[in-house]
């Protein structure tokens, strides 16, 4: 068997006395998509925030690649090839949709403050670089006719794609997405459905955490169910479907 | 390359200060700066604009770019200019042979080290104190400033009764003019050339800075510190760097100031002055370089106008009237010009789209 490309053990994660999360266990494989799926307040978030090194668990082991990631700080993580975006949209204020995945770019360039401040050939050959490829990832997405307007003033599906973009940009092995698809309309969810194909296609492994079950039975290999914390049920979408713990949880016990 | 308009920028306000100082020096006519508005706009406070201009470009990064409030930036102020004027006056106390200390190159010198000890101090006490945010951030660094106020004042050195290293509540006189050979950069016209050259590169080099990655960064850990890290950004590191380096802007505006005055006491260092940077900065707008240039200007020609014209302007008032007009000053930009003087001409580098939520 293949190592897999993320393995969450047994993690645990209280704040103050309530535990938020426990015991999850979990594997993504390589270009995976996978989904975790609960009802509101399930953890989902706070296992994104584990894995993405905003919170430390209180205990187990996450590896990614098969080197332990706990208590590495956020950046460090993402410069592994584990990038996200976020529930609450977190975009940059004053910064156009080009100038957003240009920043997506970062850990792939080079120029310091005295190469920036001096406008060294290097920093400028990088610049002109950056903008072309920043270009090209919009185009991709699909926002190149946005790429010179205000990132949080557009529509609220596209600023969830320049979040998408912004991720992309910084080539991650693994994507994670936090409710990619909430307040999205028909087509929004449509084109996004599209998109992550397309990222998949490309070799990125994508885990995402999703309200919306259509979607989530649509595009997810695997599927993930929390319940308050804790794991009830793991599987291909047609198991989870029938899995009376997750039917139970979702309609609520008679 | 430049962008064509910012290229421009410069070549426009280059000129201005030229034709502005070339005015003052030749006199035409017998009409100076001075003479045409009333004695107001002097050569002096011209100087003081591009000295100060220095500070507050380096601010405009640190809180207009990176969102990091400093109240503590007239602590590096003095430190530059404290380094200056102890190591022209006092240098032989330190074991350095009177030829050096008299040599042409050693103000020059200082200079440099003066900005490196500043940004060796602001590099230790900005390891710890930035992890803390907003408000947080700026009462540490309030802190910071009367810490470093209080030290000057009190004139603490090593052995202080017998060395009198910073002069205490008098200060340090007789700081010589700085020179190249044996060209004096004094008088004021002269010096006032040096002040804006170097002002000019400050300037130049921010906004390069400000229009790079490095400024991407910058701007992106304000806009959301979570985001920046999930990208790879060492957002921690980021805010040391330009914390760091608005501390050396001001250490050598501070030196620049020691040789202009000629003389140093701990009032300007107080955390007042550190409040009226801020002020300027707010006032021509933090997320513009040439905001620095303008809320300083305006800021020193209002109190210039104040202690010519105060008395009748603002009868009964006397001495407080700087602070209550500073005050409404900041008030009327907070309320009607969130963005400072420098937004009125910006023109958005973005679109704002017309639809959406």
């Amino acid at each position: 068997m293949s190592r897999s490309l993320l393995e969450v053990e047994r993690i645990s994660m209280a704040f103050g006395g309530l535990l938020a999360l426990h015991h999850v266990s979990m594997r993504v494989q390589a270009g995976q998509i996978k989904a975790v799926i609960g009802p509101n307040g399930a953890g989902k978030s706070t296992l994104f925030n584990v894995i993405s090194g905003l919170y430390r668990p209180t205990e187990g082991d996450i590896r990614f690649e098969g080197r332990s990631i706990v208590g590495l700080k956020p950046f460090r993580i993402a410069r592994l090839g584990i990038t996200r975006t976020f529930q609450t949209i977190r975009l940059f204020p004053g910064m156009s949709v080009l100038e957003t995945v240009m920043v997506g770019l970062h850990r792939h360039t080079q120029a310091g403050f005295i190469a920036s401040a001096l406008r060294l050939p290097s920093a400028r050959r990088e610049e002109a670089a950056m903008r072309a490829q920043a270009m090209q990832i919009l185009e991709q997405v699909g926002l190149a006719d946005y790429a010179q307007h205000e990132a949080i003033t557009l529509p609220f599906g596209l600023q969830r794609q320049v979040e998408i973009a912004r991720a992309l940009a910084a080539t991650p092995k693994l994507l994670l997405l936090d409710e990619p698809a909430s307040g999205l309309n028909h087509q929004e969810r449509v084109a996004l459905v599209d998109l992550l194909h397309a990222i998949r296609a490309q070799g990125t492994t994508i885990l995402l955490v999703e309200h919306d079950m259509d979607l989530v039975m649509d595009i997810a290999e695997e599927i993930l169910v929390l319940v308050y914390g804790t794991p009830i049920a793991e599987g291909p979408p047609a198991a989870i479907r029938e899995h009376p713990q997750v039917i139970a949880a979702y309609l609520g016990e008679e | 390359m430049w962008k064509q308009s910012s290229l421009m920028q410069f070549v426009v306000v280059t000129l201005v200060i030229l034709v502005l100082g070339l005015f003052e020096w030749w006199q035409p006519l017998g009409l100076s700066v001075s003479t045409l508005t009333g004695g107001i706009l002097t050569f002096n406070t011209l100087t003081r604009i591009g000295i100060l201009t220095i500070v507050v470009v380096g601010l405009n990064l640190l809180m207009g770019y990176a969102g990091q409030v400093s109240l503590g930036q007239a602590a590096f102020y003095g430190i530059g200019a404290y380094t200056s004027a102890i190591l022209t006056t006092r240098a032989e106390l330190f074991g350095f042979p009177s030829a050096v200390a008299a040599a042409w190159w050693w103000p020059w010198l200082l200079i440099g080290v003066g900005a490196a000890f500043t940004a060796l101090f602001a590099y230790l006490v900005g390891k710890p104190i930035l992890r803390l945010k907003g408000h947080y951030l700026a009462m540490a660094t309030l802190g910071l400033g009367i810490m470093v106020y209080i030290l000057l004042r009190e004139n603490i050195g090593f052995r202080a009764s017998v060395l009198n290293l910073t002069g205490g509540f008098d200060g340090i006189f007789d700081i010589p003019r700085l020179r190249i050979g044996a060209f004096v950069l004094w008088p004021i016209e002269r010096y006032y050339f040096l002040v804006w050259g170097i002002a000019l590169c400050a300037l130049a080099l921010a906004h390069n800075i400000a229009n790079s990655r490095v400024g991407r960064a910058l701007r992106a850990l304000h806009g959301s510190d979570i985001a920046a890290e999930m990208v790879g950004i060492d957002t921690a590191d980021y805010k040391l760097r330009v914390f760091v380096l608005s501390a050396v802007y001001a250490s050598v505006a501070g030196s620049l100031y020691a040789h202009f005055q000629a003389a140093v006491s701990p009032t300007p260092f107080h955390f007042l002055g550190s409040l009226g940077f801020v002020v300027m900065a707010a006032v021509g707008g933090m997320r513009s370089i040439w905001g620095a240039p303008l809320g300083v200007g305006i800021i020193l020609f209002i109190q210039d106008l104040l202690r010519a014209k105060g008395d009748r302007l603002l009868a009964g008032i006397g001495n407080e009237a700087e602070p209550v007009v500073f005050g409404l000053v900041l008030i009327l930009i907070m309320i009607f010009l969130p963005n400072g003087i420098a937004s009125i001409r910006h023109r958005h580098p973005v679109h704002h789209s017309g639809g959406g939520a």
